[in-house]
């Protein structure tokens, strides 16, 4: 029988589910907001490749001429947004997840081999435990984009009263863009997320929600480890059967 | 920190995977029941009545937010100032109230007292705010619209105006001789130093589009603040009202 593992704390569930309501909501109303001055695209030389957005997009949505609508809900959800991401990076902080959310200077080359991984260019096993090195860049580095979305923001918001963050912004403009282009990252991460989730299973979706997903590993409960790179050990007995040499690879990655 | 299993995986009376089927059962159940009352909240905002064009608890929100930068305002925080070099003219965004053609030598400016029947205290020729200390500033022009442009503006100070021909409101109002756009002021930003009563831009006078020959430049507020062809300002203790924010905008819409 394998036992249950408590994976994600119910402060984190709720936040992360709540976060979804309000970044969808401020991206809704930021589009009805962008829609008022589009003026950005993805150019090669003088050639334009992708106009954000083409016409097609703004009627799908029902985007267009809703500019002071949008102005209201931004300015409504940004508060959530803004609470909501400070009270997790708080309760990270104290709880103590933050440890295994954030990397360290050695997630680097676990990050590479994770990367390789899943593109199915290497057998080498990313190591298993609660975030791998490439999902602690993706989820730290979406949080400081949170932050970087709330300055950028208040740059734009309040240009005069907050004049030398708009001024070390790069001024009004790029301000304007600096917000618009973390937003274009969060659809990005969002596709990249949506897609590992879906590849992961069932099980570690739920655990979003309830909190807990079966351990792993048969023979032994699986152990989170504080510090990276350490402990493959109930992963490797899992795979003894899939041959010695998936162990060696495993095994001077860990040495390396 | 060490995962701590539910249950014991040894001399478990209960199966993990039954159980963990009812916990997530259960966990599913109350984040669609939250999901729904979040549903409900989401529909009573947008649905809910109409406030000068908006959804009234958006509204209350908008003012909320108006409290709180109000109470981070400094009056010494200017707007930043460029070099003359990056100046352009900005493109005529609204016709609202604007006449093609006005005769400078016959415009009025009425100041308007305050209280429930605001009557003509004076009615001032051109000349009395050429009259007025001349200031210039190279600021950049934001629309609520998104964009922005750097324009060279040249013009009498709001605050010198209200201190010789005003009253001490909490706000002001200012309309065309029209009235058919009209933008209202807290007192703050209208006594900033950077609130202009401007005749030239970009070192040119002032043309009927940009608003000849009188217009607000107020690089505290978005650009629909800057009303173009004044010709009247009231003094008010209520909050005047405000062509953009009866449509939905928020009336404050302060930087």
């Amino acid at each position: 029988m394998r036992p249950l593992e408590h994976k994600h704390p119910r402060p984190i569930r709720w936040m992360h589910w709540l976060n979804v309501v309000l970044l969808s909501g401020m991206i809704w109303s930021g589009l009805l907001i962008y829609w008022a001055n589009d003026v950005y695209n993805v150019r090669l030389g003088r050639r334009v490749l992708f106009h954000f957005f083409p016409d097609w997009f703004y009627n799908a949505l029902g985007l267009n001429a809703r500019l002071a609508q949008g102005m209201a809900w931004h300015l409504f959800f940004m508060w959530g947004f803004a609470l909501n991401g400070l009270a997790y990076v708080g309760y990270t902080l104290i709880s103590g997840e933050w440890r295994h959310l954030v990397p360290t200077r050695k997630s680097f080359r676990e990050a590479w081999v994770v990367v390789l991984h899943d593109l199915h260019l290497s057998n080498v096993e990313p190591p298993k435990r609660k975030f791998n090195a490439a999902q602690q860049f993706a989820y730290t580095g979406v949080i400081l984009m949170g932050g970087g979305s709330l300055l950028t923001g208040l740059a734009i918001y309040k240009p005069v009263q907050f004049g030398w963050l708009t001024n070390a912004l790069g001024g009004y403009e790029w301000a304007r863009f600096e917000h618009f282009a973390l937003t274009v990252g969060y659809v990005l991460f969002f596709l990249m997320h949506i897609t590992q989730v879906i590849r992961s299973g069932w099980g570690n979706f739920a655990a979003m929600v309830c909190g807990y997903e079966l351990t792993c590993s048969v023979t032994q409960p699986l152990t989170v480890v504080t510090s990276p790179v350490v402990s493959l050990e109930p992963h490797l007995e899992q795979k003894v059967a899939e041959g010695a040499k998936t162990r060696e690879k495993a095994e001077l990655t860990r040495a390396t | 920190m060490s995962a701590t299993p539910v249950t014991s995986p040894v001399n478990s009376p209960v199966d993990p995977e039954q159980q963990l089927r009812q916990m997530t059962r259960r966990s599913f159940a109350a984040g669609g029941i939250a999901a729904l009352v979040g549903a409900t909240g989401l529909w009573w905002l947008k649905s809910a009545q109409l406030d000068d064009g908006i959804s009234w608890p958006l509204r209350k929100v908008l003012q909320f937010n108006e409290r709180v930068s109000q109470a981070y305002f400094g009056p010494d925080r200017l707007a930043p100032t460029f070099d003359v070099s990056r100046a352009r003219e900005p493109r005529v965004n609204g016709q609202l109230g604007l006449k093609k053609s006005v005769d400078a030598a016959r415009w009025r400016i009425d100041v308007l007292s305050p209280g429930e029947k605001p009557v003509v205290e004076r009615s001032l020729p051109i000349g009395a705010i050429h009259d007025l200390p001349r200031f210039e500033m190279v600021t950049e022009f934001k629309c609520v619209e998104g964009w922005s442009q750097v324009v060279q503006w040249a013009g009498a100070r709001l605050s010198d105006f209200i201190e010789k021909y005003g009253h001490e409101t909490p706000f002001v109002g200012l309309t065309t001789p029209d009235r058919k756009y009209y933008v209202g002021l807290d007192r703050a930003s209208a006594m900033h130093s950077q609130s202009l009563l401007a005749y030239e831009m970009n070192g040119e006078p002032l043309t009927p589009g940009h608003g000849a020959p009188l217009r607000l430049v107020c690089p505290l507020k978005y650009g629909v603040k800057s009303i173009k062809q004044i010709g009247a300002i009231q003094f008010a203790n209520n909050r005047p009202a405000d062509y953009w924010a009866e449509r939905g905008y928020d009336w404050y819409l302060g930087h």
